[in-house]
């Protein structure tokens, strides 16, 4: 395992540069056949895709596998997608693929999901595996909303969300860590309980009437100058910005990520060098849990400014997924949450011409991870004590 | 506590380097307190829920005596003069209990039964993965695959005769699961992929592949309905209902071919050479590779079988009762989960989960809708209830070492040599 890790730090930049770009042109395939420039003529894609498909493999052959196979990917799909475009009529087409509408309904979709995936990355970098997330996810979603609508102010419902997320991954945490259950357990009770708990005091205080309509809503940022996709995102959106970066120089950049991951990676050591491993895995637990909360809360009083039972709908294990297509790093998960985010605004967008068919663009992330977990495009390698509890001596 | 039979070993003895082997802790729980421990748990959870109900404003003893009532479990405590038909013959036998499912008790119990049937199958995939030390989180998607398979093999072949249509529509169903089941198995076996995380991508995958097939326009909707519903099961495809009326949804013959896996569980572990390789393979991968076991066969083969228990649970379900399959059902159906609670309380015996699988199916049951009277506690707050008590029993049982922990703790107290005789024999 440590070869892998030190045979992706000795890539030649030339070859990886060809790789992404072959990923690009994958892409740049399915987008010639797409509105505006609405290409009907099949072998255009064919031939685009194939470039990709060359420079991937040509990539493959210098040692550059991950990403060259992903190229490939990339080629075969743009090629797959864009004959599909060409057969379907221009008229739909137009309808569907509104690039603003496309762009911004990905980011509205794709910022629950970072929020989670960052917060199951840390929690899974210190060595406890998070599967409570979609649970911690729902509570934030329910007792954000509560919270803004009895206390009367956004800010205070996201204090609400983050105080019964981390509450929930506490729980995780103190099974987990103290008691040594197994973490699977713990955060599938975890997942069951939020959604009946929520769903109880949901129906016990607002009843059959669903929430009210009046929630303080968290604000759009208007800055007219970045134009019409990101000049009125959610202050949610910006914030997940930040806490990506943040997240990433945290990790990657000081003494405490440093610690977070020796925790998660060997756990003895970071003990033997005076370490506490309990204390590292409760902050990084209970901070996976704020931050799904947080995630769940922008879905509720962000973005829809209401409530149902169960509406974050298994976008906690998205999040997971997210987290391991992403290979344990913020900026590889919140690509991930780009991605998946898209599929479903694809989704979304495509119910109109075609109802069963756009189904299956939810269905997407859950391949794609099954297929990167399974090792064709590079394995995934989580870190190496996640999943296991640690005995002091 | 630092030499506790609970200490694990240290990290460089791990054969993947992912999770620890789910089988050591279920070999501990074995030894943690026999039959008292599930008992207490799943009183305790009780227990709690009753606070829940309290602090919500209602009161938690008529609460709990209404769901009994709901499912059906006052019916044991009735005696009379009553009679019960002998299947194929004219002839009446005299009885304690009254059959006549047209009295509430009788029919609630038929429903309680009906969804017991299932959940002992989806118990029994969960369990039968855990003794290879593999956590099969995927009974869900095993189950919809199934359900699936027998929608759509009872709604076709209409050409075939009874027993041969039921069968195949069976056969192939519990085939499409253990198909399901094994891709975990088979990924575990080759690249190591935890089965964890693949179930969990499987389960969503059958998940939204289900709210293709069966949403408007999709391949399998309906061509008479115009909702996202499947074709109806023919009915020589369906199940001979043995308590109650088909119309009303009375009780089907699956029950027996549930109650027959529990048998069939019971044997393959206590009796054959596949089941104690299988327990070999869970207590230590390492120790059974060296004794000429192939791990890696035993994970496919372990997983095939505990697909092929859920998606027997979906067949049942369908040519059983449901007979058709809507977007619906398959987003609202959480059989397949619940079955991790029914292992876990069952402690993955065959008898346990029979047990856990009559106390989910009557909590379920006596919450429902259906069944729950309206005037004393809300059903739309019930079935919430019910999944804050089942969340309640898997986190007891996960915290089974908390309990041990008191356990010792109180005897250590008592008796200062007893208690350390009892930590190194436990």
């Amino acid at each position: 395992m440590n070869a892998v890790r030190e045979a992706r730090l000795t890539w030649f930049p030339t070859t990886r540069g060809l790789a992404l770009g072959g990923i690009l042109l994958g892409g740049f395939a399915f987008w010639l056949t797409l509105p505006p420039v609405n290409a009907r003529a099949p072998w255009l894609p064919i031939l685009v895709g194939l470039l990709a498909v060359a420079a991937g493999i040509w990539a493959v052959t210098r040692g550059v596998r991950r990403a060259g196979l992903g190229a490939v990917a990339a080629g075969i799909i743009g090629i797959g997608m864009g004959l599909l475009a060409t057969r379907a009529s221009e008229g739909n087409l137009a309808g569907v693929v509104v690039w603003s509408a496309l762009l911004s309904s990905t980011l509205v979709w794709a910022t629950p999901l970072t929020y989670a995936a960052i917060g199951g990355m840390l929690a899974e970098r210190s060595g406890v595996v998070n599967i409570g997330l979609e649970g911690m996810m729902l509570s934030g979603a329910f007792f954000g909303l509560m919270g803004a609508d009895k206390l009367g102010s956004w800010p205070l419902g996201l204090l609400c969300a983050t105080v019964a997320g981390g509450g929930f991954a506490l729980v995780h945490a103190f099974m987990s860590i103290h008691l040594r259950a197994d973490q699977i357990v713990s955060g599938t009770a975890i997942n069951f309980f939020a959604l009946g708990a929520t769903g109880y005091l949901y129906i016990q205080i607002y009843g059959a009437n669903g929430t009210p309509g009046n929630i303080p809503r968290i604000p759009d940022v208007k800055l007219d100058f970045l134009g019409k996709v990101f000049g009125h995102l959610n202050l949610m959106i910006w914030l997940s910005f930040v806490l990506l970066i943040l997240a990433h120089v945290t990790l990657f950049k000081t003494p405490i990520g440093l610690r977070i991951r020796a925790v998660g990676e060997h756990p003895r050591a970071a003990d033997t060098v005076g370490i506490s491993v309990y204390a590292t895995r409760y902050a990084a637990v209970v901070i996976s849990g704020m931050l799904a909360a947080l995630g769940g809360a922008y879905l509720s009083i962000g973005f829809l400014g209401s409530f149902s039972e169960n509406m974050t709908a298994g976008r906690g294990f998205i999040a997971l997924a997210a987290v391991i297509f992403g290979n344990w790093r913020p900026f590889g998960a919140f690509a991930a949450a780009l991605l998946f985010g898209a599929s479903t605004a694809l989704h979304f967008r495509l119910q109109i011409p075609w109802e069963s068919e756009s189904v299956l663009f939810q269905a997407l992330p859950y391949v794609l991870t099954l297929i990167a977990v399974a090792g064709v495009i590079g394995r995934s390698i989580p870190p190496a004590a996640v999943g296991r509890p640690y005995v002091k001596q | 506590m630092e030499d506790g039979p609970e200490t694990r070993a240290p990290l460089e003895e791990a054969p993947e380097g992912y999770a620890p082997s789910v089988a050591q802790q279920f070999a501990f729980y074995q030894r943690a307190g026999g039959i008292l421990t599930p008992v207490l748990t799943a009183v305790f959870a009780f227990f709690i829920g009753g606070v829940v109900v309290l602090a919500t404003g209602h009161n938690p003893w008529r609460t709990y005596k209404a769901i009994f009532e709901g499912a059906g479990l006052n019916w044991f405590f009735h005696f009379g003069n009553y009679a019960i038909d002998v299947p194929f013959t004219n002839h009446h036998v005299w009885f304690w209990w009254d059959t006549n499912t047209n009295h509430t008790a009788a029919y609630n119990l038929a429903q309680t039964l009906l969804t017991t049937t299932p959940l002992i199958l989806t118990g029994l995939a969960v369990a039968f993965a855990f003794r290879c030390g593999l956590f099969n989180i995927g009974g869900q998607g095993q189950y919809i695959v199934g359900a699936i398979v027998a929608v759509y093999v009872g709604s076709r072949f209409t050409e075939l005769a009874h027993v041969p249509h039921l069968l195949l529509g069976i056969m192939l169903a519990a085939s499409a699961g253990a198909l399901w089941g094994a891709i975990a198995g088979v990924l575990k076996a080759t690249v190591g992929a935890h089965e964890v995380i693949t179930t969990i991508m499987l389960n969503w995958i059958a998940y939204w592949g289900g709210s293709y097939l069966f949403a408007r326009g999709g391949p399998l909707q309906s061509h008479v309905a115009k909702t996202p519903i499947s074709d109806d099961v023919v009915n020589r495809a369906k199940l001979p209902v043995i308590w109650g009326t088909q119309a009303l949804q009375g009780l089907h013959a699956g029950i027996f071919i549930a109650l027959g896996a529990l048998v069939v569980f019971y044997l393959i572990f206590n009796r054959t050479t596949l089941g104690y390789e299988v327990r070999a393979v869970g207590f230590n991968p390492e120790a059974a590779r060296y004794g000429g076991i192939s791990v890696g066969r035993n994970f496919v083969i372990a997983m095939a079988i505990s697909g092929l228990f859920a998606g027997l649970a979906g067949a049942l379900d369908i040519l059983g009762w449901q007979y058709r399959l809507g977007v619906g059902d398959v987003q609202v159906s959480n059989i397949g989960f619940i079955g991790i609670a029914v292992a876990l309380l069952g402690r993955n015996t065959a008898l346990g989960i029979g047990f856990a699988a009559l106390l989910f199916g009557g909590l379920l049951t006596g919450t429902s809708t259906r069944s729950l009277d309206p005037n004393i506690f809300p059903p739309e707050l019930a079935g919430n209830l019910a999944l804050m008590i089942q969340a309640l029993v898997l986190l007891f049982v996960g915290a089974d070492l908390l309990v041990l922990y008191v356990w010792q703790a109180r005897r250590k107290l008592r008796f200062p040599r007893a208690g350390r005789a009892a930590k190194a024999s436990a």
